[in-house]
């Protein structure tokens, strides 16, 4: 789960990051009267979760109330790559002599915890690790211990600060691994660190994404998920504990396992069809998410014939034959039904529709090759 | 023998009371897995129902104790699972099997150096397990039934795709030495190269599939693996081709892999390293098929 810039701003504060003051504008005014709070030249940046809103025209520089008017103006009912702008953050500007990256996340290759730092932070970043990852300073580090003050100041000095600032960079750094450990975060990242002219460092942006298996221990996390930013459909699927993801084609389709859910929108793909939707039902889905399933399938108007695709292993095919016919009962609209039904308790689950009228096919080739044909 | 698991395996199952627990601890035993012990904290001394002679523990180490049991298979909830995970490695078990889903990543983090510190072997989590149907024995979630003995192994980041492909390699004639699901994880106690490194050396597997999935960098670390120190053949399947661009990390996702995760860059990786990719799962057995006959 992606937090916005706002909330993360604070939580980053509360572990004692030195990040400037702002405040949230839902209309022009409100950002005129942050501007004219702080005086001065201001930052007004779209608060999205989207990445790129830079270079999408979603952050702009002010010098006054009037002009943050505008610039929230302008920035306001922007559309970031599908997200619509509805609040603004305003912040004093700070003055940039050097921009430095640093971010804890998760390396998979080396199955640790990393702290990454770069000397040369900003938008451009990635194409910096692409061209010279020996510009990236890290640390691999045991969550259990956290990073060692020495790790820490080896990797300050390595960014070119001098002595007082190493001292304010270590406290950053501890700040924002503790922000990592106890938010359960997936990524907490400054980008970029500031060092302004007078040599003081200032943390002018904060991205903080969660780990969305830790949601459930993190309540207070969990409240400042944003349910506008997301697909409805999406939300609703999550609700009932399924993965669902809208997409353009015809086909709905309902899997288990994320990796044979993706392999079907595959295989219709490869026999000429367009998959309408990423579906994992889950692990050991019983008959009612079968049937919730089916209905955010269906209320995707595009949907035209649904492929149900499941190879039960926790997941027993019984139950799923049970929620489908459940499903086709209370189905809003009629549209053709592909099943393709194999594995734990496949046969008592194949008895279930045969009685009920549906032929099950074997092969999900098969299966994808009748889907596609239903939708010509 | 085979990989990783045969005859020898003395399986203990964590959190055998529950619903998950109980059903695939029963079809394990049917499958031919001996199945010697259930863990439960707090439901010492209950009956399991179906498995008469099963006795259920507190803990791992009285498990063991009484049973000499060697490995485990866990169905704990996610918030408690990574803390079975260290009981299993404090009890010295060889295999730990992880079938949980939903394990918080930072508690995998604290696992890993325990792990590696250890002489224990830990597959997942969330995963469907490992089966070897010639030695009869399977532990995890697999539907047994899809099985059949045969010299082709199987390695997969995801549960139900590697059902899939092993029903093509039932039906086709081939079998399978071994299928490993290896979890779909960011943080896995086995990886793609540890199985590899594990096929290459089994008399009994003549050749591999491989299946991956967009996102992170396994299956570009596995391409290397294969073109350095595999001689079998190996055929795959990525998963995801038509998926929409992963919704982005941010920046440091890219920056930490080096590479975009995609499923087209995977394939081209693989393809340099000779493996031979297929569009479908079916087609991934299909070439393999044609090199080993």
């Amino acid at each position: 789960m992606k937090v916005h810039e706002s909330d993360a701003r604070q939580i980053f504060a509360d572990r004692g990051l030195p990040v400037p003051p702002s405040r949230v504008a839902t209309t022009p005014n409100e950002a005129a009267a942050a501007a004219a709070e702080f005086g001065g030249l201001v930052v007004v940046k779209a608060l999205v979760l989207a990445g790129g809103r830079g270079k999408a025209g979603g952050v702009k520089l002010a010098d006054g109330a009037e002009a943050a008017r505008d610039a929230a103006q302008q920035i306001l009912g922007l559309d970031i790559r599908g997200e619509g702008v509805r609040r603004v953050l305003v912040a004093p500007a700070v003055d940039i002599d050097r921009e430095i990256y640093l971010g804890v996340t998760i390396d998979r290759e080396r199955q640790s915890a990393v702290v990454m730092a770069s000397a040369a932070g900003g938008i451009d970043i990635e194409e910096v690790a692409a061209a010279t990852p020996e510009a990236i300073q890290r640390i691999e580090f045991d969550v259990a211990r956290g990073v060692e003050a020495w790790q820490a100041r080896a990797v300050g000095f390595a960014l070119g600060l001098g002595g007082r600032q190493v001292l304010s960079f270590i406290r950053i750094l501890d700040g924002l691994v503790r922000v990592f450990m106890e938010c359960d975060a997936s990524l907490a990242e400054v980008n970029p660190l500031v060092v302004s002219p007078d040599g003081t460092l200032w943390a002018i942006d904060a991205k903080l994404n969660i780990d969305d298996n830790a949601l459930g221990r993190r309540p207070e996390l969990e409240q400042l998920r944003d349910a506008d930013a997301e697909e409805p459909a999406e939300a609703r699927a999550r609700d009932a504990g399924i993965s669902y993801i809208k997409l353009d084609g015809d086909i709905g389709c309902m899997v288990n396992g994320a990796g044979l859910a993706m392999a079907t929108m595959d295989v219709v793909k490869h026999y000429g069809g367009e998959p309408a939707n990423f579906l994992d039902v889950g692990g050991g889905a019983g008959a009612d998410r079968v049937s919730a399933a089916f209905a955010i399938i269906l209320d995707d108007p595009n949907v035209r014939a649904v492929f149900v695709n499941i190879f039960g292993g926790i997941t027993r095919a019984d139950e799923v034959a049970r929620g489908v016919l459940a499903a086709r009962e209370s189905m809003p609209r009629a549209v053709p039904l592909v099943v393709r039904l194999m594995g734990t308790n496949e046969a008592e689950g194949l008895r279930l529709l045969a009685d009920a009228g549906i032929q099950a096919e074997r092969s999900m080739d098969a299966a994808a090759r009748l889907a596609v044909e239903a939708v010509q | 023998m085979s990989i990783l698991l045969d005859t020898s395996a003395r399986v203990v199952v964590q959190g055998i009371t529950g619903r998950q627990g109980t059903f695939h601890a029963q079809r394990m035993a049917e499958a031919g897995t001996n199945v010697v012990a259930g863990v439960t904290p707090g439901r010492a001394g209950a009956a399991v129902d179906g498995l008469p002679g099963v006795p259920v523990f507190n803990t791992m180490a009285e498990a063991v104790s009484d049973t000499g049991a060697n490995a485990a298979c866990i169905f704990v909830p996610p918030p408690f699972a990574a803390d079975a995970i260290l009981e299993d490695i404090a009890a010295g078990l060889e295999l730990i099997v992880c079938i949980t889903e939903g394990i918080p990543t930072i508690d995998m983090l604290r696992v890993m150096p325990m792990l590696q510190a250890s002489s224990s072997r830990l597959i997942g989590p969330n995963c469907p397990g490992i089966a070897v149907p010639g030695a009869n024995v399977k532990v995890g979630i697999m539907p047994w039934e899809i099985h059949a003995p045969g010299r082709v192994g199987v390695v997969s980041r995801s549960g139900t795709l590697t059902y899939e492909v092993v029903q093509h390699l039932t039906d086709s004639g081939l079998g399978q030495s071994a299928a490993v699901g290896i979890g779909g994880d960011p943080i896995i106690g086995t990886r793609f190269t540890d199985v590899l490194e594990l096929f290459e050396q089994d008399d009994e597997t003549d050749g591999i599939v491989l299946l991956g999935e967009i996102g992170g960098g396994d299956e570009e670390q596995a391409a290397r693996f294969v073109r350095e120190r595999v001689t079998k053949p190996v055929s795959a399947f990525i998963a995801g081709k038509t998926a929409p661009p992963e919704r982005r990390m941010g920046h440091a996702g890219a920056i930490v892999s080096g590479s975009e995760g995609t499923a087209a860059g995977k394939e081209a990786a693989l393809r340099e390293a000779g493996v031979r990719v297929g569009d479908t799962p079916r087609e991934a057995v299909e070439l393999l098929a044609a090199q080993l006959r």
